[in-house]
């Protein structure tokens, strides 16, 4: 149980911390598709 | 008197129906500017209401000649521009978006939706339905894998703690991804409907985070995986004994078998090889058009001489960005779907199916009669080790230091 728990708690961290440096490096849609001629806003 | 102002009204009640045909048989009278296709005349001939004689003459050959701007049927048209346009060969400049944004017309999608709603979803059902279906009837039959061996009390470790995380945080991983892709194919067909769509649209959301972020913990546990347990899934010669005897899990013979038996190594390298396939394809389109593989695959296939494959047909010679991502998605799902089947297969035996080979993965301790009946050699490996206790060891004694 307590190596499930390490498990889980790593799958929490790693997809978490995945999802902050994603978006460090421009990763969402409308930083990689779009430029200064198209307004998203 | 009163007759000839009869004839007089008739007349002139006849006069607008005969004036237009004659206008149009004026107007048909000088078509070969045209090449016998209707002219500017025509037009305001017809918008006036009057009849119009139809088209004569091969028009579409006159025109091939006509060259000026604006030349009826296209004359001043560039086919080859419009071709290249339909088929994503032209240069074209957009000012955002960069190559992909370039591709104006690209008729992918459509084939690609319809396998997605289609097939895709129908079988990849069916798999997972039928697959429950095969164990629940296999349980049925069969029953519960039970211990021969009357217990010993001791226990070997079967997977250390490191191990046993690993497995977790795959297992964990690949459950949740499971369960956020089939919503993401499913939802729309069964939840919108039934429940509402901005339930579906919350649920997609969260499904679409859960995935895209998850993914990479299941691809570092894959790599883990791969790692510790590679060189103790290299297949032998006891795999075929093992695989001889159904493992076992048919009939009451017990096959030797080292740390993992042959179904376990299938169980491996599927979640090896199809979960390294699933990556590729979901980092491909996790990075958007950055990473198209299919081209490549198609080209390296060609060049061992595979020209078409069943069902599928002859192998596409070029793809548009946008086919990229629909084939990888295609690819993602499809084998995603045998990946979850086998899975299923893999908790089934790991949980009710066998008794004791929860242990293995839970506390990580066997014990030795369990050991004994499902990886005897492994476990004789441990004695000589002295991980475990001599074979003619009393009940409840502890293995050597």
């Amino acid at each position: 149980m307590k190596a499930m728990m390490m498990g889980f708690a790593a799958m929490i961290a790693i997809s978490v911390g995945s999802y902050f440096v994603l978006q460090e490096m421009g990763f969402s849609a409308d930083a990689v598709h779009s430029g200064d001629a198209v307004r998203l806003d | 008197m009163l007759r000839a102002f009869l004839v007089l009204v008739l007349c002139l009640g006849l006069l607008p129906v005969s004036a237009p045909m004659v206008s149009a048989q004026e107007t048909v009278t000088d078509r070969s500017a045209t090449g016998g296709a209707q002219t500017l005349e025509d037009i305001l001939a017809r918008q006036r209401g009057e009849e119009v004689a139809p088209r004569t003459g091969d028009a579409a050959s006159a025109a091939r000649d006509l060259s000026g701007q604006l030349g009826t049927l296209g004359g001043a048209s560039d086919p080859d521009l419009w071709r290249a346009l339909r088929y994503g060969s032209a240069d074209i400049t957009v000012s955002s978006g960069g190559e992909v944004a370039s591709v104006l017309m690209q008729d992918g999608g459509m084939a690609w939706l319809e396998f997605r709603e289609g097939p895709l979803a129908k079988y990849g059902g069916y798999l997972l339905l039928g697959t429950i279906a095969l164990l629940l009837v296999f349980f049925v039959l069969r029953g519960r894998v039970k211990l021969d061996y009357e217990k010993t009390g001791r226990t070997v470790t079967r997977f250390k703690t490191m191990e046993r995380a690993a497995h977790w945080l795959l297992a964990g991983s690949f459950i949740l991804l499971g369960i956020t892709g089939l919503l993401t194919l499913f939802g729309r067909m069964f939840i919108a409907p039934y429940i509402s769509k901005d339930f579906n649209a919350t649920l997609l959301l969260a499904s679409k985070y859960i995935h895209n972020n998850v993914a990479w913990a299941f691809i570092v546990a894959l790599f883990a995986v791969f790692v510790m347990w590679v060189w103790h899934n290299i297949p032998n010669r006891t795999d075929i004994t093992w695989f001889a005897q159904a493992g076992g899990i048919v009939g009451s013979k017990h096959p030797p078998a080292k740390k993992f038996n042959g179904g376990q190594k299938i169980i491996f390298w599927s979640v090896i090889l199809l979960g390294g396939s699933i990556s590729l394809s979901g980092v491909s389109l996790l990075f958007p058009f950055e990473l198209p593989m299919f081209m490549k695959t198609f080209d390296l296939m060609r060049s061992v001489g595979i020209e078409s494959l069943p069902i599928y047909g002859p192998l596409p010679t070029a793809l548009a960005p946008h086919e990229e991502m629909q084939y990888a998605q295609a690819w993602h799902a499809i084998v995603a779907f045998v990946l979850m089947a086998i899975i299923i297969a893999h908790i089934y035996i790991g949980s009710v199916g066998m008794e004791g080979a929860y242990d293995a993965m839970g506390t990580g301790e066997v014990d030795e009669a369990w050991a004994k009946q499902h990886h005897s050699l492994w476990l004789e490996e441990l004695q000589k080790k002295g991980e475990a206790a001599p074979k003619d060891a009393p009940k409840n004694a502890t293995p050597a230091e």
